[in-house]
Order: C-alpha cells, then sequence, then structure tokens
C-alpha cells in the first residue's frame, strides 16, 4: 500500500489507509475532526463538506487515496483563520444556526464561494449552498449570515 | 479492500489501466455512492481503481481547428465556469447537482458512467460532440452519441480511458435546454431535452435535438432532424404537431423511482414542442 501525504487544517499529514477509505472516516475516526457529519452519506446534504483546495466537496465522496498532495481544510482549522472567524460571527450574528448540524457544511460552502466571488448575490449565494440541507431555519438567516460575512469582510477575501 | 491507483501521468494511468484492468475513476460522485456501505466501513467496491482526477494534464480547455477540446478530466465547474463553453453545456451543468459535486464531478465521470440521464451528456450530444480514447496500442477519436451503447454500457476497451471531448464550435448557432427534476439542486433529470439549430433566411439549415432519460440511451432522431432540415420555419411551425408525435413514437422510457413512462412521453413531446415554438417564434 503507498503512502499518502496531505495537509489538513495545516498540518502534514502521512497516511497509510487502504486507498478507498473515506476522507469523512479519516477525519471523523481517526483524526477526530468531527465538524464535518455524515447525514447522507451520498452527495445529497452537504453536511460532510469541506475545502479541498479551498473549495467546497464532499468528504464522503472521498477516497482518502485521491487526496495525495492536497490541502483540506475543515472547520475545525478554518475558524482558527481571519476568514473562518468572520463567516462564524457572521452566521451566529444573524441567527443562521439553530441544531448545527448543517453549519459546518454551510461555512464551508459559504467560504469556498466567497473565495471565488467576495460580493455575491443573494442568487449566487442560494446557489452556492444549493448542495447544504438545513431542516431548522428555512435557510433565510443562513443567506444573510453569508450576506453579512462578504460586507463585514471586505478585503479579507 | 482493493488496490487503488494514483499515477502521475496519463502515461502511468494508461499502463495501470492496461496491466491491471483497474477501472477509471474520475470525480468518484457515482462510484462512491454505488459501493457505499457503512460509516467508518470501507467503500465495497469489486475492482481496482485508477484515480484521474488529479491529472492536469487532461484539465483544460482550448480551440483547435474549429472545435473546443475539453480535457476529460477537467471539473464540471471549470468546464461551466470557462468563457469558451458553449452556452448549451454551461447551462446543462449548471443544473447538475450543486457546487460541492461540481467540483469534483468530470466529463469524462459522466460520459463514462452512461447513465441514459447523464446531463452533459445530453448536451454534448446536442453539440455533436466526439471524445478521444486512449491506451498504449494509441488513440482513437468516436462519437460520443456510438460510444455509449446502454445504460452503463459503453465501447470503451479494458485498456482505454477517455482523454478529451471535442465539441464542434457552431458559429451563430441558437441552442436551448430544460430538465425536468423535482427540484433544482441534486436532483437527477426525470428527462431533459437540449437543442442546437441555426436558421439562415428563414429556413432552418441546422438541427440537433437530443432528448435524456427517454431511452436506453440519450437520443437523438436523425430521420426526423434531417427532415426538418431545409424546411422554412413556417412550414415547421404548421407541421409543429405532427412533429411532436413523431417524438413521442420514437422514444421509449421506462418506470422507475423517478417518474413514470407516460408522463415522460408527454413532457418529452411538449418539450419538443417548446423547441419548435422558440425556433419558429410560435406560441
Amino acid at each position: 500500500m503507498n503512502e499518502i501525504h496531505c495537509r489538513i487544517n495545516g498540518t502534514d499529514y502521512t497516511f497509510s489507509f487502504p486507498g478507498e477509505r473515506r476522507l469523512l472516516d479519516v477525519l471523523r475516526e481517526d483524526l477526530q475532526l468531527t465538524a464535518a457529519k455524515e447525514g447522507c452519506g451520498e452527495g445529497e446534504c452537504g453536511a460532510c463538506s469541506v475545502l479541498k483546495d479551498r473549495r467546497v466537496v464532499n468528504s464522503c465522496m472521498i477516497p482518502v487515496a485521491a487526496v495525495e498532495g492536497c490541502e483540506i481544510m475543515t472547520l475545525e482549522g478554518f475558524r482558527q483563520t481571519p476568514e473562518g472567524r468572520c463567516i462564524v460571527e457572521a452566521f451566529s450574528d444573524s441567527g443562521a444556526v439553530q441544531c448545527g448540524f448543517c453549519t459546518p457544511g454551510m461555512v464551508m460552502a459559504a467560504a469556498s464561494l466567497l473565495f471565488e466571488n467576495p460580493d455575491p448575490s443573494e442568487v449566487q449565494i442560494r446557489t452556492a449552498l444549493s448542495g447544504n440541507l438545513c431542516r431548522c431555519t428555512g435557510y433565510d438567516m443562513i443567506v444573510q449570515g453569508v450576506r453579512l460575512a462578504a460586507e463585514r469582510g471586505r478585503g479579507l477575501w | 479492500m482493493v488496490d487503488v491507483y494514483h499515477p502521475k501521468t496519463l502515461e502511468e494511468a494508461l499502463q495501470f489501466r492496461s496491466s491491471t484492468g483497474a477501472v477509471p475513476f474520475s470525480g468518484g460522485t457515482d462510484i462512491m455512492v454505488r459501493y457505499r456501505t457503512s460509516h467508518g466501513v470501507l467503500p465495497d467496491l469489486p475492482w481496482p481503481i485508477v484515480l484521474l482526477g488529479h491529472l492536469k494534464e487532461l484539465q483544460y480547455l482550448r480551440l483547435r481547428k474549429g472545435s473546443l477540446c475539453i480535457g476529460a478530466e477537467t471539473t464540471l465547474t471549470d468546464v461551466m465556469d470557462h468563457e469558451l463553453t458553449p452556452p448549451l453545456l454551461k447551462q446543462a451543468i449548471g443544473l447538475m447537482a450543486a457546487p460541492a459535486l461540481r467540483n469534483l464531478g468530470t466529463l469524462a465521470g459522466n460520459i463514462g458512467n452512461a447513465s441514459p440521464a447523464g446531463d452533459a451528456v445530453c448536451a454534448l450530444i446536442a453539440l455533436d460532440a466526439s471524445i478521444e480514447l486512449a491506451s498504449p496500442r494509441g488513440r482513437r477519436v468516436v462519437s460520443l452519441d456510438l460510444f455509449i451503447v446502454g445504460p452503463g454500457r459503453t465501447i470503451l476497451a479494458e485498456d482505454e480511458l477517455i482523454t478529451e471531448i471535442i465539441v464542434p464550435i457552431g458559429e451563430g448557432h441558437i441552442s436551448w435546454y430544460k430538465k425536468v427534476g423535482t427540484r433544482r439542486a441534486n436532483a437527477l433529470s426525470k428527462l431533459s431535452v437540449s437543442a442546437d439549430w441555426a436558421v439562415d433566411d428563414n429556413v432552418l439549415t441546422h438541427v440537433r435535438i437530443a432528448l435524456g432519460a427517454v431511452a436506453p440511451v440519450v437520443l437523438r432522431c436523425r430521420d426526423i432532424e434531417d427532415d426538418m432540415t431545409g424546411m422554412k420555419l413556417p412550414e415547421i411551425a404548421l407541421q409543429r404537431e405532427d412533429l411532436m408525435n413523431r417524438y413521442k413514437c420514437s422514444i421509449t422510457p421506462i418506470d422507475d423511482q423517478r417518474s413514470s413512462a407516460a408522463y415522460r412521453k408527454q413532457a418529452a413531446s411538449n418539450l419538443v414542442g417548446a423547441v419548435l415554438d422558440e425556433m419558429t417564434g410560435g406560441r
């Protein structure tokens, strides 16, 4: 079995897992990074969203061998960064968090959007979050949270 | 546990593929769903895989001899966002899944999976796309239309990989796309219709209409397209019902969890009617 090298939340790792082990399981079970959740396990709900090279992806669909040489960011690492703090605070201030299950995925999807487009319209925000299901908020407060993060974070993205 | 190959180059990927029979693995968004087990447990892959999604040499869009050539492992996001991409393909990809999946999924994956409901495939067939296949024996180019022969079945040889998608640029062409699904994001198609045509002096000079998820493969009715080509637009408007009926009779949809055959027949016919209206300025 070949070794897999990647960077997760700024730390370099070398793994020797079976290559098809899901990135989500490596994060949650081996590294105890439990922000990414398993909702549906098939790419429908977005609860397992993480950043791979600054783009949002579903970690339940990625074999760990496919992140060779990549930079992975989960909410645990992202919230330590200025961009992460900005989104987390904006979500909190907007009432975008209720039960919290979808929140880590929502934050990562929002981050991916803002890295690409620092000043998104409401439609662009809703499109960016379209792969993330929330059963509590009705989404409006989350959309407001992303909007607030865009405004407060000017120059940051 | 299976062997998972992470080649550094296309050449290495072709070697792995031909020497081990490993199955090509692009974004994984179909394979990882089909063979998932439970949290913490390895996916139950039935064969070794060769990872391809990371191969930079298969990620590009460039113009060559009047065609847009797209590296087969370019992500759906990158294809959709590129200025050279035809509007029809942009539209189809924009309604596929959601951003996180489009960041993983690739055209090679959508084509190789060979689902009759593959939305990018439907658009690409309406655009008359071809694909390049490579193996240690050499390269060949085949029409995408001929590559997929049934649900999940293609003519990809045991040692081949899809390396490029070739889309002829239709100057002045008009396109139309509609997908019917249960919601905008993350819905698999009940059916989809892609159309590409050109008009000169009120005469239809060229038309291609592809219907997705209404037959074992994405369907084009070349006999109907041939009959329409050369017709004046008012003539097409007059034959609207007849043309809709011919399409309705040509498709062979099935009942499945997403929709019924009867619904698909009616909706496909209605969408063809909408294409004709757009074409002729009717209704």
